[in-house]
């Protein structure tokens, strides 16, 4: 019998399945009393090229009273894209695939020298994908322009104002366009329909080189900014647009909004701060005491409108070229609820998501499923979801709750059994099913409590926790949420540790166990719970994708990965402590979101002075060049690309490093320690060290 | 006999009393305060008041009238009106009744004794004044009004004691009396029919039951045949009216009894021509105050030296009563037209500009007015008395000028600020928006792209012309390119705005479809300059037809077109003027939606006004935001059936834009016009962002204002722009009383900025002279001017007031100015005897004339469109202009001599002026006909239209052929040299004689009953007679 963690591995690769616990207890009685709740972290579309595909839907004849599948027996002209039924006649058309949707919403409130990369890629971008997937664009400043594609000799498109609200019904008329009745959903694809498109929508095949020029005319919004003022930007009617645009020409079909932002909405519904440059954007501060204008009605508005989007199953992604000030958090229900790339971009910086190699085509290829089982934590009552797209690394948390009551366990030696299904537009336009089934055995915890343990999966466990932190933090809870967190530690603890009452120094866990604590020390200061540090929409960014992102890179996330670089061997991970900052050192940090390159004092002296550049010190030159090497390769393959930072000892960017290790020296302890290996961090947060001795004490504590 | 109809004696004398208690109503037809009056004194009168100007007025006459010819001595002797039988001492008779009665040839003794000619009852006396001016006709056509002497018209040479100031007395109610050639007033028929005398009144009288309305019309229903049917006696009494017959076309029909020349009343042309005569081709100077300047139909070179030249401004008087008690006497509208940026021949001065700097301009502290030839320097030089409020000012330093030894400063002559009556200053950062210095203004062309539009191949028409005609727009002088930015807007139901940024490859279209708010979806690259965007402007010009070739739309909005147009003026912060090209009525869903209410049944009730007024009032207030803005709206409308022109046309009517019409606009036959208009428009001198003050010396002030302007409080009159072609008449009323001494002094102050984007104060002073004798202010009228003013006034009350009312208003004031004149200047003489003042000899004709307009005609056969139209043409008329318009220019042109460039002179518009040999040209300013006679002379019809008979003419066209023959050369030139400095390109219409389309022709000719109604002048005339005698008893 192989252990559980080979166990583990196994079935996250073939199901794309992680439970927190792999033996489930009987009851619910039980389960409550494992602390960790018996949950799932699920990828759908996990990638397994071995998977043979589904080629399509059944098709079904036509005619009702027939209803027959398409089968082997029927005559199919190809040319005329026809099959006659073998029972009714009847003659059938095959219905066209259903199009790939890709709605552009640009800002043109930039500097011109992003908007000019902006462009750029998003020219490029037309080269990725499918010829026949419809593009639109939206254009936006003060005036909202949606654009009209393929018009000969002008361009031409229909502008709106930015502060008035358009249900889909005025767009409609106003866009002069006609409802195209999409009839799919009950009728099958062989629904006889001309090729969906409209002016605004058309394939790219077609306009590719208008749509080029016409990005390549896209000017800067020309409305003049006076001083002392923010530009007039409106996203949210710009947004309104989109999703009404999409609703009353395909609705129920794969389409993604892919909105640009560079700032904050200024006005109109949805906005999120005023135009006066001397009144600040909403601080968490503003947030704490309720003093904010526009957070609620902005929020509303963006909420409304991913309903919207969600019911019509389309996508809302949003990049935004800052973190800060842009009002992700009033737009955060978008992305959270219909799409998965929410991302932002450095200014400067290259447009990450159509980077060659990151594979815009991997991200968008895979998405666009219909109906998918999908647990939004917390919002159950059904067992039925939609997800508006999905990638293969989407990653959905499904906790799962034990019926039976106490008395009446499930009997032993059960299994217990769980399928997905997951029913999906592929990017090729097919409609495709997985499904995917798993079994796990059940235990009664009164007697197999170590079975139980024994199947604890304590990074699933993390990260499962952690959701339902965050989820909790965004809800309800707020700060409160982190006594909380403590609080389920320390049950945990006192439930599957070994110690004697009231001795802190008998504590000890299993060592299914033993990375647990650690991995909550570094949830509780991370940018997912400690607010106060970042801005809303910073947090809003930060736990969008960590809500979403699969197992490892979510631990990544909670506890960043240090890799040390030094003469004395190869390149090694260390712990994520403030005694791994040494001189003669450089570290490379990844949080996921950020790539950070540090090179000790003394590297760094030596880099000043140039060794690197003469020849005799060429190992130096290839010390240094090791982690550049090594973080191009993260920075290539993830998505949404993070921030690249190189930085030294005493460079004020190192900032980033130092509040990410355990701080176990600090301007209070060093003396104590007395070594000069190590760098102490000025910080009031208590080390590893620290946080430990009071969990055992806790744990351990018969008053508690 | 025919007299005897009208000599219904009862019927007069009853009405006398009524008439004689109306009180004075001018120029108060806008004024509520003043408007209750007028219709409670008529009313009292009820039908007698009513029925008097209108059914009454022909009894009047015909006591003078019939008289004379002995006729109706009889009847005349035992009716009241006919008791002035005492043969009033006539000097001067317009005109010779000679043609009319064998017996009155004998009127060569001429008693040139007074300069008022007194017209008397008795024929004798008429026979005496008949040499008055132009008399050459009287003596030559005795045969009749026919006889193609009348066509040569008066005698050049006019004897000089008609020319003298002084009154005409006139002898009209003879000539109503007799039935004057033009309109048989007594045809034989009517006679035959021997309808007593009092008959007819009976007849009107009876009906009594709806004086109301059918005495609506005023004095000149009863002679047509559209009026109210208790009119049928009357009509039966003018079968030889004009009911539009061809028959009857064909001239007077011979078997009439002339009985009265109409030549022997006064003779607008005469007038005219007289004024040529002895003013044309010299040098007028403005030195004197209160000199009468030249008639605005006489050319001659105006010399600034120290009043403002009366190309910008004209009085209805040069001199001005002293009191208020005088002018209520008198009942002259004391007024002024002003018309400040008219056109100025190139052999005159232009105006200078004065420079102060950064000082500004020198103004009175205490009135502000504005440093002036009548400002007096004192103490030295050292400080200056306002010739308007009388402060006493220091000069500022650097202005400061020793004076000589009369009193002038030496420079004097330097700075036309002191010798000048018109200049200009250069305004200070004070006169501007925000204290900013203005942009440039901009041109927005806005334009109907619905189906009818496309289809009928206007759009294409026009976006063609705007490639030519963007080459011209007009720049200041020293500049080498117009500093005037253009943008383009078209729409149907929605707007399409273009971006035609001079960097783009291709226009940019953008599509508002919020027309519920609408909003300027961009601004840089939307207002361009046309020299830096020329290709992509021609591209986008080259596309718009094709774009929408396709387009099915034909619904439009019209006020979101002119919102989007002036929010892109307001976001670019600059004045402009849009041009719009509509086609109907806007009835997609907007604001400003119109609803098609063209209700006929409303012709002729008290509500008629509400075809006047604006359906909604979007447009009011829009156009008072566009004013805010100084957005002018220029409107050319192309309607194939109702639009609503009240409504559309208040939007150029208040921003000081200019509406042009062309019903049912075909491709060939109509776009000239329209392209001369564009052009002429697009080309034509305008200032823009324009505030007028117009002060006055103590002791009156101005009271109200008419014309393209838009007034927030009473003093400041707003105009969003104004062209050289646009007029503002202002009345004034005296506050106190005026000294002989002092004068009344005016003075016009424009502030504006030039189409090269500065800004720029335009002043016109002038002074008049005071007086405390009637006679003084009598003398110093001006005509034109006084129709102008009360035209202006009359077309402002028809939104509030009935029309029967403000036409009994009309005739009543006319008659009372009249009358007060008889009665306190004029020789003692039979009460009996019409005398006219020299100064207002056409007065009658012409108030005929506006009486008869359709504006103030209460027909349904006329359009409400059009009637909307020409009332608000009207409102921004000048002198000249509204001079043609009310009485047309008719030119012989068979008689043209081809090796003379020199008109032809005109003829009175009357078809008794017509031959059957003639081709004749009449041109009112909006539109000319060409008539042609059926036996015109056939190398004549050659020469034009290079065909060989009359019947070979086609009568499509709306250009003549180029012949090169000298008679098509000489005509093309005349109707080159008419249109000139027209505002409106006129259309060319060939009538052939005796064909369908005369009857348009027709109503030009405004001596004669109208086809619709109005009377004639001589039956006017009789009228006006009667009202005077009324109120002298």
């Amino acid at each position: 019998m192989t252990t559980y963690l080979e166990f583990i591995q196994q079935n996250e690769e073939r199901d794309g399945v992680r439970f927190s616990w792999n033996v489930w207890p009987s009851s619910r009685l039980e389960a409550t009393r494992m602390v960790v709740p018996v949950a799932a972290l699920f990828t759908p579309l996990k990638e397994r090229p071995d998977l043979p595909p589904i080629q399509y839907e059944p098709v079904l004849c036509s005619r009702t009273t027939c209803r027959a599948v398409l089968n082997p027996l029927c005559q199919v002209d190809y040319r005329a894209k026809l099959w006659a039924c073998n029972f009714c006649y009847q003659r059938n058309q095959r219905g066209p695939q259903m199009p790939l949707i890709f709605l552009y919403v640009v800002d043109t409130c930039m500097e011109d020298e992003d908007l000019q990369a902006l462009k750029e890629s998003m020219q490029m971008s037309l080269s990725l994908l499918p010829p026949t997937a419809l593009v639109g664009l939206i254009t936006f400043g003060r005036m909202v322009q949606v654009h009209e594609l393929g018009c000969e000799g002008i361009s031409k498109s229909y502008v709106f104002r930015g502060t008035k609200d358009l249900s889909a019904k005025q767009l409609q008329e106003m866009l002069g366009l006609s409802k195209v009745p999409v009839t799919q959903a009950t009728r099958g694809p062989q629904v006889q329909q001309p090729p969906p498109s409209n002016r605004f929508l058309q394939p790219v095949q077609k306009i590719d080189m208008n749509l080029t020029d016409l990005l390549g005319e896209l000017q800067r919004d020309p409305w003049p900014v006076p001083q002392g003022k923010r530009p007039l930007r409106s996203s949210g009617v710009a947004l309104s647009i989109a999703v009404g645009l999409l609703e009353c020409t395909f609705p129920n079909t794969g389409a993604r909004i892919m909105m640009f932002i560079g700032g904050p909405a200024t006005q109109g519904p949805g906005m999120v701060v005023g135009d006066e440059l001397k009144i600040p954007i909403r601080s968490w501060h503003d947030i704490e005491k309720d003093n904010t204008k526009y957070v609620k009605k902005g929020t509303k508005h963006f909420e409304a409108l991913a309903n919207r989007a969600a019911t019509t199953g389309h996508v809302i992604d949003i990049y935004a070229c800052a973190l800060d000030q842009t009002g992700l958090l009033e737009m955060k229900c978008c992305p959270n609820l219909t799409g998965y790339v929410f991302t932002f971009l450095l200014v400067h910086a290259p447009w990450a998501p159509w980077d060659e190699n990151s594979g815009p085509c991997a991200c968008l290829a895979s998405t666009f499923p219909k109906y998918t089982i999908f647990s939004e934590i917390g919002t159950g009552g059904t067992c039925q979801w939609k997800i508006c797209g999905l990638s293969p690394t989407t990653t959905l948390a499904i906790y799962f709750e034990v019926v039976n009551q106490h008395n009446a366990p499930i009997p032993q030696g059960g299994r217990g059994a769980i399928q997905f299904v997951t029913q999906y537009q592929h990017s090729s336009g097919q409609r495709r099913i997985r499904v995917t089934t798993i079994a796990r055995n059940w235990a009664d915890a009164q007697t197999q409590i170590q079975n139980i343990a024994a199947s604890f999966d304590q990074e699933a466990a993390a990260i499962l926790m952690a959701r339902l932190a965050i989820y909790r933090a965004e809800t309800e809870e707020g700060p409160d949420v982190l006594r909380w967190l403590d609080r389920q530690l320390i049950r945990l603890c006192q439930k599957f540790g070994e110690y004697h009452k009231d001795d802190p120094s008998s504590f000890r866990f299993s060592e299914t166990f033993s990375l647990y604590p650690q991995f909550m020390f570094h949830l509780r200061r991370s940018s997912f719970l400690q607010v106060f540090n970042n801005s809303p929409d910073e947090s809003s960014y930060y736990r969008h994708h960590f809500m979403r992102q699969d197992l490892t890179q979510s631990l990544i996330m909670i506890q960043p990965i240090l890799y040390a670089y030094s003469f004395s061997g190869p390149p090694e991970p260390v712990l994520l402590d403030s005694s791994s900052i040494l001189a003669d050192r450089i570290l490379l940090m990844d949080t996921f979101f950020q790539i950070l390159i540090y090179h000790g004092e003394t590297i760094a002296q030596w880099r000043k002075s140039g060794y690197q550049d003469m020849p005799e010190y060429e190992n130096f030159r290839h010390l240094l060049q090791a982690p550049v090497d090594d973080a191009q390769e993260i920075l290539h393959s993830r998505f949404p690309m993070p921030r690249y930072i190189d930085t030294e000892h005493g460079g004020s960017q190192a900032r980033f490093l130092l509040s990410k290790v355990n701080p176990s020296q600090t301007h209070n302890n060093m003396y104590a320690w007395g070594q000069e290996s190590g760098a102490p961090i000025l910080t009031d947060d208590v080390s590893l060290q620290v946080f430990m001795d009071h969990l055992k004490k806790l744990a351990v504590s018969s008053a508690a | 006999m025919s007299q005897q109809g009208y000599v219904a004696t009862p019927s007069y004398s009853q009405s006398q009393p009524g008439m004689g208690l109306s009180p004075p109503h001018y120029g108060h037809y806008g004024d509520p305060s003043h408007a209750p009056s007028p219709p409670g004194m008529m009313k009292p009168a009820g039908p007698l008041g009513a029925t008097a100007p209108g059914g009454g007025y022909p009894p009047g006459p015909p006591p003078p009238g019939p008289q004379p010819f002995g006729q109706n001595g009889a009847h005349a002797s035992g009716h009241p009106p006919q008791r002035f039988p005492g043969p009033p001492p006539v000097n001067n008779v317009a005109s010779s009744y000679a043609p009319c009665q064998p017996t009155t040839q004998s009127y060569p003794s001429p008693a040139p004794t007074s300069s008022v000619t007194q017209l008397g009852n008795q024929l004798s006396a008429m026979q005496i004044n008949s040499y008055g001016m132009g008399m050459t006709a009287p003596s030559q056509g005795p045969p009749g009004p026919l006889s193609t002497a009348a066509f040569r018209g008066p005698p050049r040479p006019p004897q000089p004691s008609i020319l003298q100031p002084g009154s005409q007395a006139l002898p009209p109610p003879p000539t109503t009396l007799n039935g004057p050639g033009p309109s048989p007033m007594a045809p034989p028929t009517h006679r035959q029919d021997g309808l007593p005398g009092p008959a007819p009144l009976n007849a009107q009288y009876q009906p009594p039951p709806q004086p109301g309305q059918t005495l609506g019309p005023g004095y000149p229903p009863q002679q047509t045949a559209t009026y109210g049917p208790q009119m049928a006696g009357a009509q039966l009494s003018y079968p030889g009216g004009f009911p539009g017959g061809p028959a009857q076309m064909a001239g007077p029909p011979p078997q009439l009894q002339k009985k009265l020349d109409p030549d022997s009343i006064p003779s607008p042309i005469q007038v005219i021509e007289n004024d040529r005569a002895t003013k044309g081709g010299q040098i007028y100077s403005t030195n004197t105050r209160g000199q009468i300047p030249p008639l605005v139909t006489t050319d001659c070179v105006i010399q600034d030296q120290g009043n403002a030249s009366p190309r910008y401004i004209r009085c209805t008087t040069y001199c001005f009563p002293c009191t208020s008690d005088m002018a209520k006497q008198a009942q002259i509208p004391l007024a002024a037209v002003i018309k400040p940026f008219a056109t100025i021949p190139s052999n005159e001065t232009q105006l200078y500009l004065v420079n102060h700097g950064e000082s500004g301009p020198v103004r009175c502290n205490r009135c502000k007015a504005y440093m002036c030839p009548f400002m007096q320097f004192v103490e030295g030089g050292r400080r200056f008395q306002c010739g308007f409020c009388s402060c006493v000012n220091d000069v500022p330093p650097f202005y400061f000028q020793h004076l000589d030894h009369v009193g002038r400063r030496l420079d004097h002559y330097e700075k036309p600020e002191l010798s000048l009556g018109s200049y200009e200053y250069v305004a200070t950062l004070d006169y501007c928006r925000k204290n900013k210095p203005p942009s440039p203004p901009a041109f927005i062309f806005m334009i109907d792209v619905s189906y009818s539009n496309i289809k009928n191949g206007l759009v294409k028409l026009i976006c063609e012309e705007l490639k030519t005609v963007l080459e011209k727009l007009p720049k200041e002088e020293q500049e080498e390119t117009s500093a005037i930015r253009v943008g383009f807007i078209t729409y149907n139901k929605v707007l399409h705005f273009f971006n035609v940024k001079s960097n783009l490859a291709q226009p940019q279209m953008m599509v508002v479809t919020d027309v519920g708010e609408v909003f300027v979806p961009l601004l840089d690259g939307f207002l361009v300059n046309y020299q830096e965007s020329q290709s992509v402007i021609h591209n986008l010009l080259d596309q718009i037809p094709e774009m929408f070739a396709d387009s099915n739309e034909n619904e439009t909005v019209f006020a979101p077109v002119i919102q989007a147009g002036m929010e892109a003026l307001k976001a670019a912060e600059c004045a402009g003027k849009l041009f719009i090209f509509h086609s109907s009525l806007p009835t997609a869903e907007a604001p400003g939606k119109l609803k098609n209410r063209d209700d006929k049944k409303l012709v002729n009730t008290d509500k008629e006004k509400i075809l006047f007024q604006p359906q909604t009032n979007v447009y009011e207030s829009l156009a008072k935001d566009c004013v805010a803005h100084s957005c002018s709206v220029t409107l050319f409308l192309f309607p194939s059936q109702y639009v609503d022109v009240a409504s559309l046309g208040l939007i150029p009517l208040l921003t000081g834009g200019t509406l042009y019409k062309y019903n049912n606009f075909q491709m060939h036959l109509d776009s000239q016009q329209f392209l001369k208009d564009l052009r002429n428009d697009i080309e034509k001198k305008i200032g823009f962002d324009a505030i007028m003050r117009v002060r006055t010396s103590t002791g009156f002030r101005a009271t109200d204002f008419f014309g393209g302007i838009f007034m927030n409080n009473t003093t400041d009159v707003e105009m969003a722009a104004i062209d050289c072609d646009k007029a503002v008449t202002v009345e004034f009323k005296h506050d106190d009383k005026l000294s002989e001494d002092a004068g009344a002094l005016i003075q016009c102050a424009v502030l504006y900025t030039t189409i090269g984007g500065q800004r720029r104060l335009r002043i016109h002073n002038l002074g008049l002279n005071c007086s405390s004798q009637l006679a003084d202010l009598y003398k110093s009228c001006e005509t034109d001017v006084l129709i102008n003013f009360f035209a202006k006034s009359a077309f402002k009350a028809v939104l509030n007031q009935p029309l029967k009312v403000i036409r009994e208003i009309l005739v009543n004031q006319t008659a009372h100015m009249l009358a007060c004149y008889r009665k306190n200047c004029a020789s003692p003489s039979a009460a009996s005897q019409l005398i006219l003042p020299d100064s207002m000899k056409v007065l009658p004709v012409y108030m005929n004339c506006l009486l008869k307009n359709c504006v103030l005609l209460s027909r349904p056969e006329i359009s409400s469109d059009e009637r909307a139209y020409q009332r608000q043409l009207v409102m921004t008329m000048g002198v000249a202009d509204s001079q043609l318009f009310f009485y047309p220019q008719l030119l012989p042109i068979h008689t043209l001599d081809v090796k003379n460039t020199m008109l032809p002179p005109a003829v009175r518009c009357s078809e008794s002026r017509l031959s059957e040999e003639g081709i004749f040209l009449l041109v009112n300013g909006l539109n000319m006909f060409l008539w042609l006679g059926v036996s015109s002379p056939p190398e004549l019809i050659q020469g034009i239209f290079n065909v060989p008979s009359f019947a070979h003419i086609n009568k499509d066209m709306t250009l003549l052929p180029e012949v090169g023959s000298p008679y098509s050369q000489q005509l093309r030139m005349i109707m080159n040299v008419i249109q000139q400095n027209k505002p409106y390109s006129m259309k060319l219409t060939v009538v052939k004689q005796r064909e369908q389309p005369e009857m348009v022709f027709r109503q030009f000719l405004v001596e004669d009953k109208g086809l619709y109604g109005g009377s004639s002048y001589v039956d006017f005339l009789c009228c006006v007679h009667k009202e005077i005698c009324q109120l002298l008893n």
